[in-house]
């Protein structure tokens, strides 16, 4: 019997029951499918949220107060203490101690009531300088980003946000109106392109001001000149590293700690943002799988299912062809080709659809699919070792039966 | 002639054709021309059950020459399946040697085995064992698939030997569609198609009326006189007696082994 031979009796098995088969083929398919999904949208995800952080401006280190991880691992009160100044930024942009670093936006951010007209808006209110825009490579909508004079004048200036200036004029562009902030009346310079959201908070909904009008008019007391985080750009990609050494160096310094261990200050690269953010997504992406995995090694227990009622009702026909002179390696092939069709086009179909959804659905749930073609080659292949090795067991069977056993059954 | 075995030259009431006159048939046997093609050796069987023991053959003798026509009778529970199933090489045998073509068939592993029934043995079952879904051709050309036999090759051997049961214009009918003398006729034509040493046929008209009955015996009556051995197994004396020797079975043990005179 030759291999066409086996193949064309296995296909014309296959095909007597084309509805059992297709239910079949059916479970190989759902499980080739979710596979093909699940490591895309993971994939998908990790390179949205790359995406996101890469947002927030190119060669960025973030300085944000509180201490790094001890040795124990758990972060002393990140981002909570008042330990980072508007000095250590002024510092900061000193082209002889920090040559490496080209920009320094030092952010103050507090929640406050906006009043424009009739209409209140609580937003993050943001004191920063005039670097801030090229640092945090922001670009402007309407208007423009006030002045070094205007900072160096605490002038009553603000930058709104897109989304903020919709919601308190109905409209975007709204240079020349005035808005009040604390009692104090703000007069809108400009207003922000859109640039979305990053992981955490929404960068449409913002009010910039000057640094020193949010020290002496928004915020005031001891923490008015604190900041909650200090943006630096490093002047090139290879210069990030020595930027980042200068700015650890130079706050050591100002702080006067002698020891990394005890800095009051955590320094993060965005490189360290994207795999932080990345490895949590990478988690779930293996953890989905393992469940699409699951309801693959479920299709491949429906084909050795159905392989082994094929053997039971064709128990005769077995009996009949091994007394017509058919080897036992001609009755195991038989039925293997038959399980490896069925898991073939289960593969060939579960990517096929697999493929489509992850084409298709993306414009409906927003979140980017990322068709991987070693995920789909790997599971077209994972769904014919699955018809094989589950039908292994059936077509031994098969292959083992007594001939008068097998002729005698009903 | 082997003195053991009945005289195979005695008058057939129903056959026309004068058994002086046989053809030669290109057997492909290796065993000596003048030896018997079938030889069972002192041949036991026993069944074990859990601690029962059953002894369906009592070491019976037997030998059949290329040509003959032997009916192999017996009430149920006689041993006459059991001789059935040894001879077809679909069973083996706890004592004694079953010589196929003066092959000892015992000394046979299972891919061995197959290939003789396929080459040495044309099986007719009483319940025909059609494949349903395949055509009548595709039926009977199973064997030569499993000899590696070329497609078209098959095809047209097929057709011959569905012509030969007369059956030339339902090619390409399913079982089905035929009445149970016709499916009985196909598997006739299976059985004829690898040139097989000898045909095997388990009361081959169990389930058949008197008419296809007649049918089926005329036509094993004609494959005689064209040279083929036939052995029947039946435990109807109208089947038997169309055979030219009888061997009689009861309790494991030939009782009387006979020329047909009838």
């Amino acid at each position: 019997m030759t291999w066409m031979e086996s193949f064309r009796t296995s296909w014309a098995a296959v095909y007597s029951h084309a509805l059992r088969s297709m239910l079949t083929i059916l479970g190989i398919l759902i499980g080739i499918a979710a596979v093909i999904l699940t490591v895309g949208l993971g994939l998908g995800t990790q390179l949205d949220v790359s995406a996101q952080i890469s947002s927030l401006g190119s060669n960025l280190l973030i300085v944000a107060p509180g201490s790094s991880t001890s040795t124990t691992g758990a972060r002393g009160g990140f981002g909570t203490s008042a330990t980072l100044t508007i000095t250590d930024a002024e510092a900061l942009s000193s082209t002889v101690n920090a040559p490496d670093i080209s920009g320094v936006a030092p952010e103050s951010a507090t929640s406050l009531s906006l009043t424009a007209n009739d209409t209140n808006w609580t937003t993050t209110v943001t004191g920063t300088t005039t670097a801030w825009t090229s640092v945090r490579q922001r670009t402007l909508a309407h208007g423009s980003f006030f002045t070094q004079a205007q900072a160096d004048a605490s002038a009553a200036v603000v930058v709104l946000g897109s989304e903020t200036a919709d919601e308190l004029f109905g409209t975007q562009n709204v240079v020349g109106q005035s808005v009040v902030i604390s009692d104090k009346t703000f007069q809108v310079v400009g207003v922000l392109a859109t640039a979305g959201s990053d992981s955490s908070s929404n960068l449409d909904d913002v009010a910039i001001v000057p640094f020193n009008t949010a020290a002496t008019d928004l915020v005031g007391g001891t923490s008015s000149n604190a900041v909650s985080t200090i943006y630096l750009q490093a002047a090139s990609d290879t210069q990030l590293s020595a930027a980042y050494q200068e700015a650890d160096a130079l706050l050591l310094n100002l702080h006067s700690i002698s020891s990394t261990d005890d800095a009051d200050f955590t320094i993060s690269s965005q490189d360290a943002l994207v795999s932080t953010a990345t490895a949590v997504y990478q988690t779930l992406t293996i953890l989905l799988t393992g469940v699409a995995g699951l309801s693959l090694l479920v299709g491949g227990i429906g084909v050795m299912n159905i392989m082994l009622v094929s053997v039971s009702e064709r128990t005769r026909e077995i009996g009949l062809r091994k007394a017509l002179g058919a080897p036992p390696w001609a009755i195991r092939r038989q039925f293997l080709i038959e399980a490896a069709i069925l898991g073939l086009s289960g593969g060939i179909l579960g990517a096929v659809i697999g493929v489509v959804a992850a084409l298709t659905l993306p414009a409906v749930i927003g979140s980017s699919i990322v068709v991987s073609p070693l995920a789909v080659g790997l599971s077209i292949g994972v769904a014919i070792i699955i018809g094989l090795v589950f039908g292994v067991y059936p077509a031994t069977r098969a292959a083992k039966l007594a001939p008068i056993d097998a002729l005698r059954s009903e | 002639m082997n003195p053991v075995s009945a005289n195979p030259v005695s008058a057939n009431p129903v056959s026309t054709h004068s058994v002086a006159a046989l053809p030669s048939h290109p057997w492909t046997l290796e065993a000596d021309a003048a030896g018997p093609v079938i030889e069972l050796i002192d041949a036991g069987k026993t069944y074990t059950s859990g601690t029962i023991e059953f002894e369906a053959l009592k070491g019976i003798n037997l030998a059949i020459h290329e040509g003959e026509y032997v009916a192999i009778m017996g009430p149920s529970g006689s041993g006459k399946s059991t001789i059935m199933n040894i001879l077809g090489c679909l069973d083996t045998l706890t004592r004694g040697q079953y010589r196929l073509g003066g092959t000892d068939v015992e000394e046979l592993d299972e891919i061995e085995l197959a290939s003789v029934r396929n080459q040495q043995i044309g099986f007719v079952f009483q319940g025909f064992n059609l494949l349903s879904s395949m055509p009548a051709w595709r039926n009977v050309e199973l064997p030569l698939v499993y000899g590696h036999v070329p497609r078209e090759e098959r095809r047209k051997r097929a057709s011959r030997a569905l012509e030969r049961v007369g059956l030339g214009d339902r090619l390409d009918n399913k079982p089905g569609e035929m009445s149970g003398g016709q499916q009985q006729r196909v598997a006739v034509a299976r059985a004829l198609v690898g040139e097989p040493t000898m045909i095997l046929a388990d009361e081959p008209t169990g389930n058949l009326d008197s008419v296809s009955t007649r049918d089926v015996l005329t036509l094993f009556d004609e494959l005689n006189a064209l040279g083929r051995t036939i052995v029947l197994i039946t435990h109807e004396l109208e089947v038997a007696q169309r055979a030219r020797r009888i061997v009689w079975v009861k309790d494991g043990a030939i009782v009387r082994d006979e020329v047909n005179a009838a």
